[in-house]
């Protein structure tokens, strides 16, 4: 019997999950994948844009072209999912029905959310790396700037990539180290958390790396306002930070169309899911990636090791069967350290980032900096086409999290969040 | 874990000060609760905002965090400041007696 799986979003998440579908399940099921261009950006690359270090060409490829055979691309966007009917209406009229939907449409940034952000400053003194265009505009400030205060903000989570900020922060000193002008800048990063980074462990090491390195933290600021022309972040509870340089990771939502299907999302249009990766309130439809309300972080890891436990739960969906494989909130994530070191982190709902090798004894560091780690960091790209793109395993790293090569006794308990919830 | 007592009874509060059972919370304890939170002078505006809270905390088994409250309750970010200074959402949290909104991260 012919059935459709219909794959809202062309990004990380909803390619490597219709490619492994594609693999998983025989051909009278059709795969179909929805997005509003054919543009698929590499994410992870943006951060090294401001830096010169990576053209902004170079980072986007066409996703159609990303796609297995066997699977059809449609160009358009999502106007409203009828969840009742199983049916997505297109906003170029279209129609499709499906059996299975597979929403992977991410999170979007909104800058407009924060008063002033897009305002005058915006593109002159306020900027973005979170985007292309920013990261490219950001390129041309971050080149001519010459000293001052420069202030990296995270407004609020969840944000993508939760240690990109602070990446960014340590790329800066590198960057202005090499450019002699460190000593004439205040380099401050300014977090809505109430610590550097979302995990206690993590934490304690970041916020040493960033106390040698001479970058001031400013915690528990909920910026309410960006106010470009005067140049200084303000809090809700009127605090303020001046700067003569912005670098702000504006607040993040899930796609418009979420907000406009009644009974797909939360108010921040995020898909409340179950660990399944099947939404809550409706059989039938999974979520991975950006996408869901999950407490994971918001990464391309861990869309990638939620894509074997979903292709999995969508074949017994379409069997009759009930979904049984869960996701253990893996995640796995290089942190760029500046002056050719990265330090890598692995984790799940259950076991915080400890020390130790990974994925086994004579692997990569885990939680020090290292070359190797950056190494690992800049051979990822060429990962992210070739193989977890495609869905394919990357060797030696499975969806469930080894344990091997780490250093027991620090990390065997529920990780300890910090930070969130205000 | 330590003990307080409002309204005449005694509650359990966790290290950071958030009901370990919030079934021990009555309507009764808010003006008290917020007294603890600098909040001295409760308004009908306060009690909306933690009678959402409470709401959204029974119905969903966890608060929401300050976008949250918001976007689902009307009441602008700023607003919840000046109401609640410090932090809307855990502050509010606490005076519904539910757990602190567990956000994300």
């Amino acid at each position: 019997m012919a059935r459709r799986v219909v794959v809202l979003g062309g990004g990380t998440a909803g390619t490597l999950t219709a490619n492994r579908l594609r693999r998983a399940v025989g051909d009278e099921t059709e795969i179909l994948v929805v997005d509003r261009d054919d543009r698929h950006l590499y994410q992870p690359g943006l951060l090294f844009v401001p830096f010169g270090m990576a053209p902004p060409a170079r980072l986007v490829r066409s996703r159609a072209r990303q796609f297995l055979s066997g699977i059809e691309f449609h160009q358009a966007g999502v106007d409203r999912v009828d969840l009742e009917e199983k049916r997505v209406a297109l906003d170029d009229g279209e129609t499709i029905a499906y059996d299975v939907l597979v929403v992977a449409t991410g999170a979007r940034l909104a800058p407009e959310e924060t008063e002033g952000l897009t305002g005058p400053g915006w593109g002159r003194t306020v900027h973005t790396f979170y985007s292309l265009d920013g990261a490219a505009a950001l390129a041309g400030a971050m080149a001519r700037f010459e000293g001052g205060r420069l202030v990296v903000n995270l407004v609020d989570l969840p944000i993508k990539c939760p240690v990109a900020p602070l990446e960014f922060c340590f790329l800066t000193d590198w960057f202005l180290s090499r450019r002699g002008l460190r000593n004439r800048v205040q380099l401050t990063y300014v977090t809505s958390l109430d610590g550097a980074f979302t995990k206690a462990t993590c934490n304690r090491e970041l916020s040493g790396l960033l106390r040698r390195k001479g970058i001031e933290v400013v915690t528990e600021f909920a910026t309410g306002e960006v106010d470009g022309d005067g140049g200084r972040l303000v809090s809700y509870d009127g605090r303020e930070v001046p700067f003569d340089l912005a670098v702000v990771v504006p607040l993040h939502e899930g796609a418009e169309y979420v907000g406009r299907s009644e009974g797909l999302g939360d108010p921040l249009g995020f898909v409340p899911t179950d660990e399944q990766l099947q939404a809550k309130a409706w059989p039938g439809v999974f979520v991975v990636g950006d996408a869901t309300d999950l407490r994971a972080s918001k990464a391309g890891s861990v869309a990638h090791f939620e894509g074997e436990v979903l292709v999995h739960n969508v074949r017994r969906y379409l069997d009759g069967e009930t979904p049984d494989a869960r996701f253990d909130g893996h995640t796995n994530c290089f942190i760029e350290s500046g002056f050719s070191r990265a330090l890598l982190i692995d984790f799940n709902d259950t076991l915080d980032p400890v020390t130790g090798r990974f994925p086994g004894p004579v692997g990569l560091p885990l939680l020090k900096e290292s070359r190797l780690n950056h190494v690992g960091k800049l051979a990822f790209e060429h990962l992210y086409w070739h193989v977890l793109l495609p869905g394919r395993d990357i060797p030696f790293v499975g969806t469930e999290m080894p344990i091997a090569g780490k250093r027991p006794g620090e990390g065997d308990r529920r990780p300890e969040l910090i930070g969130g919830g205000r | 874990m330590t003990t307080r007592t409002y309204a005449g009874r005694e509650v359990e509060l966790n290290a950071e000060g958030f009901f370990t059972d919030p079934r021990q919370w009555n309507e009764d304890m808010v003006d008290e609760i917020a007294g603890d939170q600098g909040i001295h002078e409760v308004t009908d505006r306060h009690r909306e905002v933690v009678k959402f809270m409470r709401h959204e905390y029974e119905e969903k088994g966890d608060a929401p965090n300050v976008r949250a409250l918001a976007k689902s309750s009307g009441v602008s970010i700023k607003e919840l400041y000046q109401l609640f200074p410090g932090g809307p959402a855990k502050s509010a949290a606490k005076i519904a007696g539910v757990p602190k909104p567990s956000g994300c991260i």
